[in-house]
């Protein structure tokens, strides 16, 4: 980033320039799209956000409902759980109880998004930034993204995989393909590799792959389950003691597809594409306060940047300001719409101060953010964008002003209490202890039990056992059995779940019948 | 820059959802089931033209996966902190109701709901209702087929298939055309011949010089092209063809009348009776089909017959004795009074759980063979109950011996064998 860089939005900037707005009116036109596009990009470029080609798609409003309901792919296999989707998305959306979003944004390469075509001039410009130059640069440089998912492929992957579906409820019945993926789903948060990195997809090599697959597959199934038992062997107790994965497994659907006896090929192909799915979504699900904070800062820069450059009008930039505030409104803990704490606000906030803190740092931020304060924004700002997760970025960039601005403040429910306890507030002695607990909440092997295959016995019933490592004692939640039976048909015998604490067995679910008693 | 590629995507197919959406029916056929059947007992028999709103419980929808559970030990940061600091506690609400997660759940348009709503189209409900009587498929169809229509003629056109084509019309068009085209040739023709005859019939000038052979040659090379010419006019072409012309116009609009006659004695249930009502609706779907303007009558009996509207019909309760002939007594002479057989097709439909006292049965037999099987287009009976037939039955049985087409009896336990009594008035409306 060089100083020749007009640095817009600086202080003491000279205002509304005298070039004329590129409209004046609120209808939009294709011809007025792309020339607020183009204007948007010379901004972005500005600011050097590096970006996968855009395809912006204008689409009716009944056109976004289908996207939402298929959770933003732009293909999609059917089932009924997106039929659901469907409905409860129309019918909020009939009553006026829910706006649709302005826009989707695939994370493909060209970065597909969509535009409704009822909004205003104003909301498409917003839109246009917000999605095609945040999102889209976020795509293309945080670490995440870059490593798990290959935006090229992912188009061709999700035909590939919706032909495949049909193919199969055409051949297997609509009923057996349904049973399989409701068992996947429900097991899908549980079917990512979180640390190691999975090979890209490709939609043309899965097809081409699939038959050599197919045969390979069943034959290592076949060769684990081929061991005949010896029993002089499970006298050894050192023997005995062997389990079967030898280290957990963290990839539940990843192992069920791999290892369980009775599936049959198509059912390991079905089970295959979910976990795809999922690890093509996972990134996403990590990063959503990033995310969004990164496209919502980008927007309201760049739509300012225009605004400076007089190519936008005040009664643009107060329809701008008026959607943007609404994006970024945090309800406080006792209102009743408070439903936790908005992505967009936090995220932005965050962005919005690393902005302040390099420009015109205090004396706090020096002592906070000491190699921050006073650099370059734009490149810190990437920086922060391109190397981290919800979880470490808020552990690194949430400064004590955010946290005084929003006014956080951390309660701890313990069970064993009976009250609650304020344990930390937007103070001196607060902020890095507020500002770890936000962190870990974000975590989501924080949010989400911590389950793994444990052991498969091998050489007895051929059960299937699970271990959950609670964390901080919080039991699993009421779904747990229904969730079991989904492994259970997928495993084709018997699923064991076991809660662990320190050695300790503290809870034990079962499906569908508990162990036999070991003497 | 300049790598942006805008495209209109809203004349593309916007019903994506639409497989999804039956995926989501089909597989809470059960629950969207008895919706409907809540449905029918709150709906007016009449009030058909409209889809329903069904609600599901939404733990029987859940999708259900890993997550954490209520209890153990959990710190939330929640913004907005008024006059909170640290170290303060804060009694906890009673019943152990734990401060959850901050999404946990949260339905997309942010209502905690236990139901999962929404509505389903008349064509669905329909669907489902006959799921229920399960109808079979033809005549779905032809319930659920909006409207049936005459082919009327209405003029000609120019394009059309062979089958359709206007003989005498095409010809005489072919014929005009030929006199267009070649009548001026022709005239010149008769013109040419009658100077050739001339020429022929003079006298031979000596002179050679002056011989008329030239023109005689002229002339006839002329009409020798002309006759060609107007021998290429063809006999009959493309645009001479006419077809008969065909419009869709809906059937002629007709009146019925439908009668209900339902007992209320003590003995009918609400069960008999929400029974009866599918048994009247069907009826009803099937008249509103075939008939523009539908009258309907509610005639309830015990020991005397009333006309009363639907909601009395239905819900209101009588004890008593039956005496089924009251009723029958009651639609005659409304038919007499309101509905000349002349003007109206006359439709009735009874329901009963098969008691009457015995000496009337052979009156409603007589009634039915004399007085009104004349007047009426079909007339169908079903006796609600899973016991025995009582007298009444035997009775009818012998009227359907003698009126095999416009009389029908069944004895039915549950809604789905209510079909029957209207099979042979769908066969024969399908003819």
């Amino acid at each position: 980033m060089s100083d020749a860089i007009d640095r817009p939005n600086a202080l003491g900037s000279e205002g509304p320039a005298a070039r004329e707005p590129v409209s004046t009116g609120s209808e939009w036109t294709f011809e007025l799209i792309r020339q607020y596009d183009e204007e948007i990009a010379k901004c972005a470029a500005e600011f050097g956000l590096d970006t996968y080609p855009n395809q912006v798609e204008v689409i009716s409003a009944e056109q976004m409902m289908d996207a939402y309901s298929s959770v933003g792919m732009p293909v999609g296999y059917n089932h009924w759980s997106f039929g659901k989707q469907f409905l409860s998305t129309s019918k909020g959306y009939q009553r006026g109880q829910m706006g649709l979003a302005y826009e989707i944004v695939i994370n493909s390469d060209p970065c597909i998004a969509y535009l409704m075509e009822e909004n205003t001039l104003p909301m498409q410009a917003l839109v246009i930034a917000h999605a095609c130059y945040g999102h889209n640069s976020f795509f293309k440089g945080n670490y995440l993204f870059r490593t798990w998912t290959d935006a090229s492929a992912i188009v061709d992957y999700l035909v590939f995989a919706r032909n495949y579906v049909s193919e199969c409820e055409e051949r297997h019945g609509v009923d057996a393909v349904e049973q399989i993926l409701d068992s996947c789903h429900a097991l899908m948060n549980h079917g990512v590799d979180r640390y190691k990195r999975p090979a890209p997809i490709s939609a043309e090599k899965e097809a081409l792959r699939q038959e050599e697959r197919e045969e390979y597959l069943q034959r290592r199934v076949n060769d684990l389950w081929r061991t005949i038992p010896k029993m002089d062997e499970d006298e050894d107790p050192v023997k005995r003691k062997k389990r079967y994965p030898e280290e957990p497994q963290e990839n539940l659907l990843y192992f069920i597809e791999k290892n369980a006896p009775l599936l049959e090929t198509w059912q390991r192909e079905l089970i295959r594409i979910v976990r795809k799915l999922a690890q093509y979504f996972y990134p996403q699900r990590q990063t959503q306060v990033m995310n969004e904070g990164w496209a919502t800062f980008w927007h309201y820069t760049l739509l300012n940047r225009m605004y400076e450059k007089g190519l936008v009008t005040d009664g643009f930039m107060l329809e701008f300001l008026q959607s943007h505030t609404a994006v970024v409104y945090q309800p406080p803990f006792n209102s009743p719409w408070y439903s936790g704490i908005n992505p967009y606000t936090l995220g932005f906030s965050i962005f919005i101060d690393l902005r302040r803190i390099c420009e015109t740092p205090t004396d706090e931020d020096r002592e906070w953010f000491p190699d921050i304060a006073g650099t370059d924004w734009v490149e810190s700002l990437h920086f922060a964008m391109a190397n981290f997760k919800d979880e470490s970025f808020i552990q690194q960039f949430l400064s004590p002003k955010v946290m005084r601005d929003l006014k956080l403040f951390a309660i701890e429910d313990d069970d064993l209490e009976d009250s609650y306890k304020v344990t930390a507030i937007h103070d001196e002695p607060g902020y890095r202890e507020l500002r770890e607990k936000l962190a870990r909440q974000y975590n989501l092997s924080y949010r989400e039990p911590n389950i793994q295959v444990w052991n498969v016995d091998v050489r007895g019933d051929r059960s299937l056992t699970l271990r959950h490592v609670p964390v901080d004692r919080v039991p699993l939640g009421e779904d747990t059995e229904e969730v079991l039976r989904h492994a259970h048909r997928l495993w084709g015998f018997d699923v064991h779940l076991e809660s662990v604490e320190e050695g300790t067995l503290i809870d034990d679910y079962h499906c569908p019948h508990p162990p036999p008693l070991k003497s | 820059m300049g790598m942006t590629h805008i495209v209109d995507r809203r004349l593309n197919g916007k019903n994506k959802s639409a497989v999804n959406r039956e995926r989501f029916l089909r597989r809470y056929r059960h629950h969207i089931k008895k919706a409907v059947s809540d449905a029918v007992h709150r709906r007016s028999i009449t009030d058909i033209e409209r889809g329903e709103n069904i609600s599901i419980p939404t733990r029987d929808i859940d999708e259900p996966v890993f997550h954490h559970g209520q209890g153990g030990h959990r710190e939330m940061v929640h913004p907005g902190n008024q006059d909170f600091v640290a170290g303060d506690r804060l009694p906890k609400p009673e019943g152990g109701e734990g401060q959850g997660q901050g999404q946990g759940q949260a339905s997309p348009d942010g209502e905690g709901m236990d139901e999962f709503a929404f509505q389903i189209t008349q064509e669905e409900f329909l669907n489902f209702l006959f799921d229920d009587l399960e109808l079979p498929n033809l005549v779905r169809k032809k319930l659920k087929d909006t409207e049936t229509f005459n082919y009327v003629r209405s003029g000609f056109s120019t394009q059309g298939v062979p089958a359709k084509l206007d003989v005498i019309r095409s010809l005489r068009g072919a014929h005009a055309r030929r006199l267009g085209l070649g009548g001026a040739r022709k005239k010149k023709i008769r013109e040419l011949e009658a100077q050739l005859a001339d020429l022929l019939t003079a006298p031979a000038d000596l002179d050679a010089a002056f011989s008329h052979e030239d023109q005689i040659k002229v002339l006839e090379d002329e009409i020798a092209r002309l006759k060609a010419n107007v021998k290429r006019i063809p006999f009959i072409d493309e645009i001479d063809l006419r077809y008969r012309q065909h419009l869709k116009q809906p059937k002629p609009a007709t009146s019925a009348v439908m009668f209900c006659l339902m007992d209320v004695s003590g003995s009918m249930t609400q069960m008999h009776k929400d029974t009866a009502k599918r048994f009247f609706l069907l009826l009803y779907l099937f008249l509103k089909k075939n008939y523009k303007r539908i009258d309907v009558v509610f005639i309830r009996h015990h020991t005397s017959a009333k006309e009363v509207d639907e909601e009395e019909f239905f819900y209101s309760r009588e004890t008593g004795g039956t005496i089924v002939s009251s009723a029958l007594k009651l639609m005659h002479k409304i038919i007499d009074s309101r509905y000349s057989p002349a003007e109206w097709n006359i439709y009735a439909a009874q329901a009963s759980d098969g008691d009457n006292w015995n000496d009337d049965s052979p009156v409603c037999g007589k009634l039915l063979t004399e007085s009104i099987l004349p007047l009426v287009q079909y007339f169908a009976y079903v006796e609600i109950t899973p016991q025995d037939h009582q007298m009444l039955w035997y009775e009818y049985e012998q009227v359907q011996e003698r009126f095999p087409e416009s009389f029908a009896q069944q004895q039915i336990a549950d809604p789905s064998e209510i079909y029957p009594v209207f099979r042979r008035l769908f066969e024969r409306k399908a003819a």
